[in-house]
């Protein structure tokens, strides 16, 4: 198998030069998609029998919660490909993704408070989903001041790897912990797609927010990588011809 | 209008809810960007140090 395409990507000049020609692919439908979404979940969707209105602040924490672990499942195997393979650009990305999935972890906890106290009488309880979310946030930031502890970029890329790579244990303990424990949160909504808990003029706005959520990190992550790119390759000769453009 | 701010009485949990994601969004949109723009100029001063007689 030929893997001189898989080279070429992980070089930093073609990775920043890609980045930016990718940015505008996933930038523009994160927008649309978000705003369609936000339309057919504030203005289309009928209230819940049961919540009411309030129901309505799904259409922001769950797609909040689902790129909270998916950022970080995404900066796991990033970790791991750094670690084993000792590919620069995957330490890159995963650098650049710490800062996005801490952002919406805590996008993800405010809005689950801000649900709870209506809806359960409290802001804030200590069961399994919650405490475990708030764990992967700690992980995060762990991850995140590790990483700026060190001076020395290797040393601080692999101890970095390693603790995002331990912490992948948090996520399916944040996935099943509906299950395994009597928990006030609800059990997830989108677990069977063929037979999902939520009648469809309320589902789909929700499907469409997460795609857009997740468009929107991946148009994010492109930025931050560019930068990532930059501060990394300061010295390289390429830099200058590609700063010269 | 009012009935859209008051949400059935859950106005008050919704909309900060909403207000709260779109300050997230938009400051992870420019917190990336300046961070890209602070990388590029330093990058660009260090190539004018490196190119100066």
């Amino acid at each position: 198998m030929n893997w001189t395409w898989f080279h070429k990507l992980a070089s930093p000049p073609h990775a920043y030069r890609i980045a930016a020609r990718l940015l505008p692919w996933f930038g523009w439908p994160a927008g649309a998609l978000i705003a369609a979404g936000l339309y057919g979940g504030l203005v289309l969707a009928p209230a819940d029998y049961q919540q009411g209105d309030a129901f309505r602040i799904v259409y922001v924490h769950a797609p909040s919660a689902w790129l909270s672990m998916f950022v970080y499942a995404t900066m796991a195997v990033a970790a791991a490909i750094g670690l084993v393979w000792r590919i620069k650009l995957a330490h890159a990305v995963a650098a650049a993704s710490a800062p996005i999935g801490a952002s919406f972890t805590f996008l993800a906890l405010a809005t689950g408070a801000i649900w709870g106290k209506p809806m359960w009488g409290t802001w804030w309880v200590w069961d399994a989903r919650l405490t475990s979310e708030l764990i992967l946030l700690f992980l995060y930031t762990g991850v995140m001041a590790l990483r700026a502890s060190i001076d020395d970029r290797d040393r601080a890329d692999r101890a970095a790897a390693v603790l995002a790579l331990v912490g992948v244990v948090n996520l399916p303990i944040i996935h099943y912990s509906v299950y395994w424990w009597n928990t006030l949160h609800q059990p997830a909504t989108l677990t069977k797609i063929g037979k999902p808990s939520m009648a469809g003029d309320m589902l789909w706005p929700l499907l469409v927010m997460m795609l857009g959520f997740t468009l929107y990190y991946a148009a994010i992550l492109l930025i931050r990588l560019r930068a990532e790119i930059l501060r990394r390759e300061r010295d390289a000769g390429w830099l200058t011809t590609e700063l010269a453009r | 209008m009012n009935d859209v701010l008051d949400m059935g009485r859950y106005g008050a949990f919704v909309w900060p809810c909403f207000a709260l994601a779109a300050i997230v969004l938009a400051w992870n949109v420019v917190a990336a960007r300046r961070l890209h723009a602070a990388a590029r100029q330093h990058a660009l001063r260090r190539a004018a140090e490196e190119a100066a007689p």
